[in-house]
């Protein structure tokens, strides 16, 4: 697995390991997420001073747990952390328990993560490793939550938050790995230094992890706000045609628009995010409708088959894109998968349709001639006519 | 006095089973999620819920009148322990049981918002039991047990249950939310 | 102000509630209910709330709640 990183940002990759973990109170915590204005690594983005309030506020002592499910196939940036330097999350995890007077302090890991490093890194700091049951979904706050008390991973009810009742009915803080390697080192070097890489808007540095037509796929350890371009210049992309940043759930930017930086600004225009740093490098050589269908219909099986839209809805849009990509001549298919993207936006209790409504809607868009030609009967990469 | 409560107490046991028979009847239709005549599903699970509770009011009256009529020889400690009773104790004693159960499910009914769905269906299913335990109790007690009518009448709720259920148990019953076709079980 | 909220992890598509408040809620082809304002939990004005409460007591699931 290789790992880059770009000139002056090996903070992550290149940290060593802290001896004495500092004592914080609960009010130099905050005051250290809020000014260094960080916000979460693990897909979200959400602002990382209201989670760790929001468990401040309950009666009983909080839960918090690190977030190492990594669920999302096109991710690697966790299991990196967790293999090379696992000291890093272990100690910003135990930082932030004891800041908080936590109850326990748990890693819950994903399956296809060697725990390891992280459970040999977590012995001297009073943090359990938990090492749990995946799936596309696991790694959502309630289903992680759902599945540390036992109970089947998949979502529960977002009516209630996990910040104010998660696991064991405590005030649970769920912050992914790379979060609270951040947040550790925060606690170590300070706001200023954290704030020295990256945009006053977006601050730090994130791992992002690069994969598809590239000749070194990898993580990159880049500041907040590069440019894309610049970030996928080490793993040297062959012959990009796209690019799907932020994964199954995530939306295209065409090849040439590598000048856009990495903001949730300018990616808007694309109905993208920066998520959990996932950029995925679309060649020549594939069909983006084939690829898209097939991340639609392992979209549609990852579902936790709980909520109707998501249940019904998933799988028929899957087979609308497949027959698309099939080449099928139905004019009526782009209007069918629309139908069922809206059908499925909202309703439910995650946001896996949402996530899985936008992938499909931004192919059909940044992909619209390809559309076109497969409704034709060709497609310039998988053949010719039917 | 003593007939007139006497009477009361065998009306409203009758008309109580009818009710019940009518709850039993309307929450498989309710679980079906189709709508009945013109009722609309929300009717359905309406006039589910008024039977029921109808049939509770029917019962506390039943067992009321009957606990003040000298002839029925009915005690206190026969309202709530089964097959104690003096005057046809066996009988009797099913109508205690039925009463017992009744009192858990509406108890809980009442309060499904509180317990949540898994408490309140599990409890619910206790239903099947209280049917058959309350109609056994209509046969074999009272004075009109055997009599024509009567007889007619338990028949009838009889046809009726066992057409429900038969119903409940086609595949084409339709239920809804588990025929969801999920692509990969859970 | 007053709002319908769905749990969703309880709804089965049963339909009464779409029956009882078919200003906020219509039924989708599946049978689940489709919010007609455009939000996740709709807002009921004051003129439905009695509506509103009889389409969370007819839940046989409880999937409904006003919050």
């Amino acid at each position: 697995m290789t790992t880059m990183t770009l000139p002056d940002t090996r903070r992550l990759l290149g940290a060593e390991p802290m001896g004495t973990l500092p004592h914080l109170s609960p009010d130099t915590l905050l005051a250290l997420a809020d000014d260094a204005g960080l916000t979460g690594r693990g897909g979200a983005g959400f602002p990382t001073a209201i989670k760790v309030r929001a468990v401040t506020q309950g009666r009983r002592a909080p839960v918090v747990v690190g977030n190492a499910m990594e669920g999302e196939p096109l991710s690697f940036k966790d299991a990196v952390l967790l293999t090379r330097v696992p000291h890093l999350v272990v100690d910003g995890l135990a930082i932030v328990a004891r800041a908080l007077g936590a109850h326990e302090a748990v890693l819950a890991i994903g399956p296809e993560i060697d725990p390891a490093a992280a459970t040999e890194a977590a012995r001297s700091r009073g943090v359990q490793v938990a090492q749990l049951e995946g799936g596309f979904v696991a790694g959502q706050e309630s289903a992680l939550v759902n599945q540390l008390d036992g109970r089947p991973a998949i979502p529960g009810d977002p009516l209630v938050r996990v910040t104010t009742r998660g696991v064991d009915g405590r005030p649970t803080l769920v912050l992914n790995a790379e979060t609270l390697a951040q947040l550790g080192l925060i606690a170590r070097h300070g706001v200023a230094w954290f704030r020295g890489a990256g945009l006053p808007e977006d601050p730090g540095t994130s791992l992002f992890s690069i994969s598809g037509s590239v000749a070194h796929p990898g993580v990159v350890e880049a500041p907040r706000g590069s440019i894309l371009g610049d970030v996928l210049a080490s793993a040297e992309p062959v012959h990009p045609v796209a690019v799907l940043v932020g994964g199954f759930h995530g939306a295209w930017v065409p090849a040439t628009a590598l000048d856009t930086r990495l903001t949730a600004h300018d990616l808007k225009p694309y109905g993208a995010a920066v998520g959990a740093g996932v950029l995925h490098v679309l060649g020549h050589d594939t069909c983006p409708i084939r690829m898209a269908a097939g991340i639609a219909g392992y979209l549609a099986d990852e579902s936790a088959a709980q909520c109707g839209p998501c249940i019904n809805g998933l799988p028929r849009m899957a087979d609308a894109l497949e027959r698309l990509a099939d080449r099928v001549p139905d004019p009526g298919l782009p209007a069918e998968i629309d139908r069922m993207r809206l059908l499925v936006t909202g309703r439910g209790a995650c946001a896996h349709p949402d996530g899985t409504a936008r992938m499909v809607a931004s192919t059909m868009r940044v992909f619209a001639d390809h559309v076109s030609r497969h409704l034709a009967g060709h497609c310039e990469i998988e053949g010719g006519r039917r | 006095m003593n007939e007139a409560l006497w009477a009361l107490g065998r009306g409203t046991g009758v008309v109580a089973l009818v009710m019940f028979t009518i709850t039993l009847v309307l929450g498989i239709a309710t679980h079906s999620g189709r709508s009945l005549g013109g009722l609309g599903r929300f009717g359905v699970a309406d006039v589910h819920r008024t039977a029921a509770l109808t049939g509770v009011g029917l019962i506390a009256v039943h067992v009321g009148s009957l606990l003040f009529d000298p002839f029925a020889q009915l005690r206190l400690v026969d309202v709530l322990f089964p097959f104690l009773g003096a005057y046809r104790p066996f009988w009797l004693g099913l109508g205690t049981l039925a009463l017992d159960l009744l009192a858990v499910v509406t108890v809980v009914s009442l309060l499904r918002h509180r317990v949540g769905p898994t408490v309140f269906r599990a409890v619910h299913w206790l239903t099947y039991v209280l049917w058959p335990v309350a109609w056994l109790h209509s046969l074999g007690t009272g004075t009109d047990a055997g009599s024509v009518w009567m007889t007619g009448v338990a028949a009838t709720c009889f046809a009726a249950v066992t057409a429900a259920v038969g119903w409940r148990l086609l595949p084409s019953y339709g239920e809804r939310g588990r025929t969801r076709t999920p692509r990969k079980g859970l | 102000m007053t709002r319908l909220h769905i749990d969703w992890t309880r709804c089965d598509g049963h339909g009464a509630c779409a029956e009882l408040v078919p200003e906020l809620l219509a039924s989708d082809e599946w049978g689940f209910p489709l919010s007609r304002t455009g939000e996740r939990d709709p807002e009921v004005p004051v003129s439905l709330e009695e509506h509103a409460d009889h389409a969370v007591r007819s839940c046989p699931l409880m999937a409904l709640r006003l919050v």
